[in-house]
């Protein structure tokens, strides 16, 4: 009879997995092939292209825009991560206090995230903008210091409510039972905050890192609104470069040095990610044990 | 019993997709049109033309509008489908360097021969890839009244001395009058185009003028003094200081105009319906003038005229839906009621034989000036190497308009002449 079952369960498991993989198949897998394809190729639209070898490749390497908005966005990410990670855990540790009014403020502090990118680019262009016109500096086109920090204090005003909600969520679940034996033992606030919660928070951290991380390299509508990559290219992240490469200069040779462009992206992306979820994998091996 | 359903229900399945394909091959194919429209603001309208043409005729007309951003992205992925458009829009030469593969030759069909003029159309390797269906023309859009009101009339104005004169002399009493020379030249995005392309235009069409070419790769720069002079003019005589430039709009520019806040302002005739449906001018108190910077014999200079509005045919697409777009065209150029519907509910000028005259009140004005002698200045812009070069001399005009230092116009100078060799350089290797 048990044999039976599970010859049922493998013919079912067809019925059920097969529309998910066809989806995954139809809107992933075969568009990122093609895309690796055509990052070899001269093409105006997909079905035309022609082979051109590592062409594209040399290019995009020899591109100083490309290699100036890597650093860029590298410069951002890192920055852009620390803050964002440490805003969201203090105001998480905040937040979990007795304190009146928390809900209030974290539903205030989450909402920046559910307007748009290109919204909130805008929106802080006017701010900043008219900031720098008041004390006289150079406007946002013109100064690639208030854009490179424009750029910043927008994600982290986007971001810091959403993964102060998933920290929030990781100290919740922590048993009062745990902090209270600390105190017993004679553990001062900070010290069960740091030797007890942190250690115990850190596949949440690891989470909201990878989160972060990816969005920074992954930035496109924000850098678009805000800055638009000016002045002169100076605060174009990646995203932006390979957008503007696509579609600023006629003839069909840029559209495959884009798109050997994003498939370094890309690669450079789930670098990071493996690099991080085996470091997090380490880590967190060692925690509990 | 339950797996013998499933199969069943499988088998079925099976049996109604193979019906449904089949049915599919058999199904003779209707010759159509589907034009990828990119007017976002003659969306409604072309398709109640398109409409009207299927009852006369009984042709499928679909209309598919992608907004100007996202038209090169639509068009990319349209043209990949199966059931790809017949009939779709460039913008100038820059785009036929993309598209002229895809874009049959027009030269035959008839369509050519109803353009008033050889120059409406586009040409690559002795192929006729492109048709202009509706002109346009750009100057400095001036208020009349405001004008008289500073102690000058508009007919006065026909030199680049004689402008700034007037635009100086306005500044210097524009608290007692309460309105400036010029509207802000605004260097954002939205507005920056009516410099780094349209003004942009004065230099490169001059050039071409002396040399008698239409086209190059080289730019010498002769005229970029006179370039600077314009632009200067427009910079210390606005609404705003030059600093605050970099984050004006075209809706700033646009209310400070119906504010009545300035005399002039730099713009084309497509802004014809936003300033009269604003209720705040009536015809008579608008006229365009010339974009003077001190040319020799500028006193016979006309309004920029042309054309960033192409067709092109499918050639991808069958030969019966080719024919069918080539009826569609033709008839679009030379039905009464088509050229009516398009003069009138679209605003366009088109360059065909039997074109309706347009209302556009700066079009009109084009039309009579040249009719007096005035020679309009061509599109010279149009054989920019690539956009980056045209966001290059932005960021490079947004500069100097802060500052307005000697260095700061040498990257502008810089601009004309090395960006716009390297840049046609990486052309002739894309």
């Amino acid at each position: 009879m048990a044999t039976r079952n599970e010859l049922i369960k493998k013919r079912y498991f067809v019925f059920f997995v097969l529309p998910l993989l066809a989806a995954f198949t139809v809107g992933f897998i075969i568009p990122f092939i093609e895309g690796v394809w055509l990052s070899f190729c001269r093409f105006t639209v997909i079905d035309n292209a022609s082979f051109t070898g590592i062409k594209n490749y040399i290019s995009a390497f020899g591109d100083k825009g490309f290699r100036a908005a890597l650093w860029f966005t590298v410069k951002t990410a890192l920055v852009m991560v620390l803050l964002i990670n440490t805003a969201g855990f203090v105001f998480a540790v905040i937040l979990t206090r007795e304190i009146k009014g928390t809900a209030v403020f974290r539903t205030v502090l989450f909402m920046p995230n559910l307007i748009g990118g290109i919204v909130l680019g805008y929106i802080w262009q006017i701010i900043i903008n008219y900031v720098l016109s008041v004390v006289g500096a150079p406007l946002l086109a013109l100064n690639s210091t208030a854009g490179y920090w424009g750029i910043i204090i927008l994600m982290c005003w986007q971001q810091i409510g959403y993964v102060m909600i998933i920290y929030i969520a990781a100290l919740q679940s922590i048993p009062d039972e745990m902090s209270e034996a600390a105190q017993i033992d004679g553990a001062t606030y900070l010290q069960t905050l740091f030797k007890i919660k942190l250690p115990m928070l850190f596949s949440s951290i690891m989470i909201c890192v990878f989160i972060t991380l990816t969005n920074a390299f992954k930035l496109f509508d924000q850098n678009l609104a805000l800055t638009s990559g000016e002045p002169a290219h100076a605060t174009e992240m990646l995203a932006l470069n390979i957008y503007n490469n696509f579609y600023a200069r006629p003839g069909l040779m840029w559209r495959g040095i884009g798109q050997a462009k994003a498939v370094i992206f890309c690669i450079i992306v789930v670098m990071i990610a493996c690099a991080q979820f085996r470091l997090t994998k380490e880590k967190d091996g060692e925690y509990n044990e | 019993m339950k797996m013998k359903r499933a199969g069943y229900f499988f088998k079925s399945f099976i049996t109604a997709i193979a019906v449904l394909m089949l049915g599919g091959c058999t199904n003779l194919h209707k010759p159509s049109v589907y034009y990828l429209n990119y007017k976002a603001e003659q969306d409604e309208a072309w398709h109640r033309l398109a409409k009207e043409y299927t009852e006369r005729t009984g042709i499928q007309v679909d209309i598919v509008t992608a907004a100007s951003g996202n038209y090169e992205t639509t068009l990319m992925s349209e043209m990949g489908k199966s059931s790809a458009p017949t009939m779709f829009q460039i913008q100038g030469s820059n785009d036929v360097q993309n598209w002229k593969d895809y874009c049959y030759d027009l030269s035959k069909t008839g369509i050519e021969d109803e353009l008033t003029s050889d120059v409406y159309a586009l040409k690559s390797e002795d192929k006729t890839v492109a048709v202009a269906f509706t002109l346009e023309t750009y100057g400095i859009i001036t208020n009349k009244t405001l004008l008289e009101k500073a102690g000058y009339s508009a007919d006065e104005i026909n030199s680049f001395d004689k402008l700034r004169s007037v635009a100086e002399d306005i500044t210097k009493c524009k608290d007692e009058l309460g309105f400036c020379a010029f509207t802000s030249a605004g260097m954002d995005e939205s507005s920056a185009w009516r410099y780094k392309i349209h003004l942009a235009n004065m230099p490169i069409y001059f050039e071409y003028r002396d040399k008698g070419i239409n086209t190059s790769d080289k730019i010498d720069g002769t005229y970029l003094n006179n370039f600077r002079s314009i632009y200067d003019l427009y910079i210390n005589n606005a609404t705003v200081k030059g600093s605050e430039l970099a984050a004006k709009t075209m809706d700033d520019a646009r209310n400070e105009f119906i504010g009545k806040k300035a005399v002039f302002y730099q713009n084309g005739s497509w802004e014809y319906n936003a300033l009269t449906e604003s209720g705040a001018f009536s015809d008579d108190e608008l006229m365009m003038l010339p974009i003077y910077c001190g040319t020799e014999n500028e006193e016979n200079q006309g309004l920029c005229t042309g054309t960033e509005n192409y067709w092109c045919i499918n050639s991808t697409v069958m030969q019966e839906d080719i024919d069918a777009t080539v009826d569609f065209i033709k008839w679009c150029q030379t039905d009464p009621y088509a050229e009516k519907f398009m003069a009138e509910q679209m605003g366009f000028v088109c360059p065909f034989k039997n074109a309706e005259e347009s209302k556009n009140v700066f079009m009109k004005q084009d039309d009579e000036m040249t009719k007096k002698g005035y020679i309009p200045v061509g599109w010279a812009f149009s054989t920019s190497p690539s956009y980056e070069w045209n966001n290059t001399l932005g960021s490079a005009l947004t500069k100097y308009a802060a500052s307005g230092d000697d260095d700061c116009w040498k990257d502008v100078e810089k601009c004309f002449t090395a960006k716009w060799a390297e840049e046609y350089e990486l052309l002739k290797e894309g």
